[in-house]
C-alpha cells in the first residue's frame, strides 16, 4: 500500500534519502523525476503517489506521469507522452494529459517546460555562432619544438645574415647613387685590369717594390689627377713609415678616427641622420715645446 | 691491464674461490693497476697493448652495480684515450706536412646534413618562373595592386596582443588595426575584398600572448596558418633604436629553398609596399632556419662599402608554419596544400621543408 505521508515522514524529514542533497538554506532533490529541484512534501516523487514532471531528451520534451494505480509496477509506472514542438500546442498538451490533476503539478509541469524550451532555444543559437574549439598541446612536442627554435636561432646568424645581405645589394648598386662608395667597385675594377698587367710584366714590379718605404712629398693636385687607385696605396705607404713628420701624424690621427669609427659600429650608439662618410676630416695636433726648452735651460 | 681483470672476473665466474679476495681484487684493481701500468708500460708495449673486449662480453653482463660501473668508467676511460692518441697523431701529422697537408675535413652542421629536398627551386627554373608568373600574387608582382593590410586578433584579445598588433601596424606600411568584435572571419573576408584590402591577418591569442597567426591573401589567395612564438614587443628589446618611421622598408627574404619556401616568401614579400624608400633605411627580414621563420625590423646604416651598422627597432617574433590552405580562410572545407603532420614530418631531425 502506499503511504505517502509515512513515506514522506521516513525521508523527508527524520530519516535519510540519498536523494536528498542539504545546503544552508534549502534542500534540494536530486531525483531525475522531481519538478522543482527542491526537497518539498509536494514535490517529493517518492512521497506522491500522483506525480508528473516534464523532461527533455535530445531535443525532445516529455511529459512524465505517474498514478496510483500503477504503484505496484514499478516498470510500467512512469507514463511517457511527447509534447509537441509547438510551445502553445505543448501547454494545451499537458493541460488535456493532466485535467483534473491538481493546480501544483499543471503549473509546475508548464514552468518546467518553458523553462527547457528557452534553454533549447539558447543552445540552438549558440550552436550557429563560433565556437572555440581547443588544441590539446602535447609538452613533449612543445618543449622539441622550443629547444629547436633556439638551436636554429643560434645557427641563424641573423645579425651577420643580414648585414651580409645589405653589403650585397650595396656591392650590386640597388641604392643606385645614394652612397657616396662607388670607389670601393672601382677599385676592385682597376685592381683586377692591374693584376692582369702585372702577370705579364714581372720585372717591374720590382722596381715598383723598391719605391716602397720612400718619402714622397706630392703637391695636392698631383695626388687628384693620380690614379683612384693610388689613394688606399698611398696611405698604406704612409702607415708604413715610422718617421716623425707631420704627415704621419695626419695619418695616425686618421687611423684612430677610422679605428674608433670601426669599434662604435659594433655597439649600437644612436644614429646621427643620414649616412655621411667622414672624410678629410683630421684632427692635427700641435706639439708645445716652449716648456721644455724651459726646463732644459733651468737644469 | 684490462684483460687481466677482465680474466679474473671470468675466473671468478666459472669456478667458485674464495669469495674475499676475488670480490676485493676488481676494486682495487682500478687502483692497483694504475702503479702498475706505469711500470708495466714499457713491457706491454712490446706486447699488444691494446686493451680489447672478447666479443662475448660485455660490460652489462656484470650483475654488481658498483663493480659494473667501475668497469664501464674503465671502458669509457679507454676508448677516450684512443681517442685522445688518434687526435694528437692526426695534428702531429699535420704539422710535419705543413702547407701540404691535406685540407680540414668541413664539419657536419644540421645545414650541411640536410636531406635533399625534391622540390627544391633551381634559380633558372622555367617551370616555377611560369608558376609565378600566373599566380595569386602575380597582380601584385607586376604592380597591379599596392598592399592594404587588416590587422586583427581573435575574441577579447589582452594588452599583449593589442600592444603587438599596433606595433605591427607601425611596421607594415598601409595596416590597419580593427577591433574584432565577435565577428566570423568568413563573414570579414568578402568585406576587406569590398574595401580593397589585400591582405588580412589574424593574430590568435591564448592565456594573454599571442600564439598565432593567419594570413589570408585576399581576393582569392592562399591561407597560411603559423604559430607564432618568441614575441618581444618594443620595450622588452635591448638596445633598440627609437621608433620606426613610416617610410617602406625593404625587405630580405633568406632560405626559403623549396616549392613550398618559395611561395611564402613571395607571400611575405606582397605585404610590403612594391619600391622600398632607401631614405627611410630600414629593413624587415624574414628568414627561414630549420623551419623556423624569424621576423627582424632593423635600421642600417652603411659607415663604409664594407661595413654597415643595424640597429634592431620594432617587434621580434618567429614563425612556423602549420598549415598552407589554398582558398581563402575556410578550415572545413578548405583545399590544404601543405599541412604539418607531427608523426611523419617531425621524425627526421635533417628533413626541412621550407
Amino acid at each position: 500500500m502506499q503511504h505517502d505521508d509515512v513515506i514522506w515522514d521516513v525521508i523527508g524529514n527524520k530519516q535519510f534519502c540519498s536523494y536528498k542533497v542539504k545546503t544552508k538554506n534549502k534542500n534540494f532533490c536530486r531525483n531525475e523525476y522531481n519538478i522543482t529541484g527542491l526537497c518539498n512534501r509536494s514535490s517529493c516523487p517518492l512521497a506522491n503517489s500522483q506525480y508528473a514532471t516534464v523532461r527533455e531528451q535530445k531535443g525532445q520534451c516529455f511529459l512524465y506521469m505517474k498514478v496510483i494505480e500503477r504503484a505496484a509496477f514499478p516498470a510500467r509506472m512512469w507514463e511517457r507522452v511527447k509534447l509537441s514542438k509547438n510551445y502553445e500546442k505543448a501547454l494545451e498538451q499537458i493541460d488535456e494529459n493532466l485535467i483534473y490533476w491538481p493546480r501544483f503539478i499543471r503549473h509546475k509541469c508548464k514552468q518546467r517546460f518553458t523553462k527547457i524550451t528557452q534553454y533549447l532555444i539558447r543552445i540552438r543559437k549558440l550552436t550557429l555562432k563560433r565556437q572555440r574549439k581547443l588544441v590539446p598541446l602535447s609538452r613533449k612536442v612543445e618543449r622539441r619544438e622550443k629547444r629547436r627554435e633556439e638551436k636554429a636561432l643560434i645557427a641563424a646568424q641573423l645579425d651577420n645574415a643580414i648585414e651580409k645581405e645589405l653589403l650585397e645589394r650595396l656591392k650590386q648598386g640597388m641604392y643606385g647613387d645614394i652612397y657616396n662608395f662607388p670607389v670601393h667597385a672601382f677599385d676592385k675594377a682597376l685592381e683586377k685590369q692591374e693584376e692582369e698587367e702585372s702577370e705579364t710584366d714581372s720585372s717591374e714590379d720590382e722596381e715598383d717594390d723598391a719605391d716602397v718605404g720612400k718619402k714622397e712629398f706630392i703637391a695636392e693636385d698631383e695626388v687628384e689627377e693620380s690614379d683612384l687607385s693610388d689613394f688606399e696605396d698611398m696611405n698604406n705607404l704612409k702607415c708604413s713609415d715610422e718617421e716623425e713628420l707631420s704627415e704621419e701624424d695626419e695619418s695616425e690621427d686618421e687611423e684612430e678616427l677610422e679605428m674608433e669609427a670601426s669599434s662604435s659600429s659594433k655597439g649600437k650608439t644612436p644614429l646621427k641622420g643620414p649616412a655621411r662618410r667622414k672624410r678629410a676630416h683630421v684632427e692635427i695636433e700641435y706639439e708645445q715645446e716652449t716648456e721644455c726648452q724651459t726646463k732644459v735651460k733651468a737644469t | 691491464m684490462d684483460t687481466e681483470s677482465h680474466e679474473k672476473l671470468q675466473e671468478k665466474k666459472k669456478k667458485q674461490k674464495k669469495k674475499m679476495t676475488k670480490q676485493k681484487k676488481p676494486k682495487r684493481s682500478p687502483e692497483e693497476n694504475e702503479p702498475q701500468e706505469a711500470v708495466k708500460e714499457p713491457e706491454n708495449l712490446d706486447k699488444d697493448s691494446q686493451p680489447v673486449f672478447p666479443p662475448t662480453f660485455s660490460v652489462s653482463e656484470i650483475k654488481n652495480k658498483q663493480r659494473r660501473h667501475i668497469m664501464f668508467m674503465k671502458f669509457k676511460q679507454e676508448k677516450r684515450k684512443a681517442k685522445m692518441a688518434l687526435k694528437k697523431k692526426i695534428k702531429k701529422q699535420r704539422e710535419a706536412l705543413g702547407d701540404k697537408a691535406p685540407p680540414k675535413p668541413v664539419p657536419k652542421t644540421i645545414e650541411n646534413q640536410r636531406i635533399y629536398d625534391e622540390t627544391t627551386v633551381d634559380p633558372e627554373d622555367e617551370e616555377v618562373a611560369f608558376d609565378e608568373g600566373t599566380d595569386e600574387f602575380s597582380a601584385y608582382f607586376n604592380r597591379l595592386t599596392s598592399p592594404k593590410v587588416l590587422i586583427t586578433t581573435s575574441d577579447r584579445p589582452r594588452g599583449r596582443t593589442v600592444r603587438f598588433c599596433e606595433q605591427l601596424a607601425t611596421i607594415i606600411p598601409n595596416a590597419h588595426v580593427y577591433y574584432r568584435r565577435g565577428l566570423a572571419l568568413k563573414k570579414i573576408i568578402p568585406q576587406c575584398i569590398a574595401r580593397d584590402f589585400s591582405y588580412l591577418m589574424v593574430i590568435n591569442e591564448d592565456r594573454k600572448v599571442p600564439n598565432g597567426l593567419v594570413l589570408c591573401h585576399l581576393p582569392d589567395g592562399p591561407t597560411a596558418h603559423f604559430k607564432v612564438s618568441g614575441v618581444r614587443l618594443r620595450k622588452e628589446l635591448k638596445r633598440r633604436g627609437k621608433d620606426p618611421t613610416d617610410h617602406s622598408p625593404e625587405v630580405i627574404l633568406n632560405n626559403f629553398t623549396t616549392r613550398l619556401g618559395h611561395s611564402l616568401g613571395r607571400m611575405f614579400a606582397a605585404l610590403f609596399p612594391h619600391d622600398p624608400q632607401f631614405v627611410g633605411r630600414q629593413v624587415a627580414t624574414f628568414h627561414n632556419q630549420r623551419d623556423f621563420i624569424f621576423f627582424r625590423f632593423h635600421r642600417y646604416i652603411f659607415r663604409n662599402e664594407k661595413k654597415v651598422g643595424i640597429q634592431e627597432l620594432g617587434p621580434r617574433f618567429t614563425l612556423k608554419l602549420r598549415s598552407l590552405q589554398k582558398g581563402t580562410f575556410d578550415s572545413k572545407f578548405g583545399e590544404y596544400e601543405w599541412v604539418h603532420k607531427r608523426h611523419e614530418m617531425d621524425s627526421s631531425r635533417r628533413k626541412f621543408h621550407l
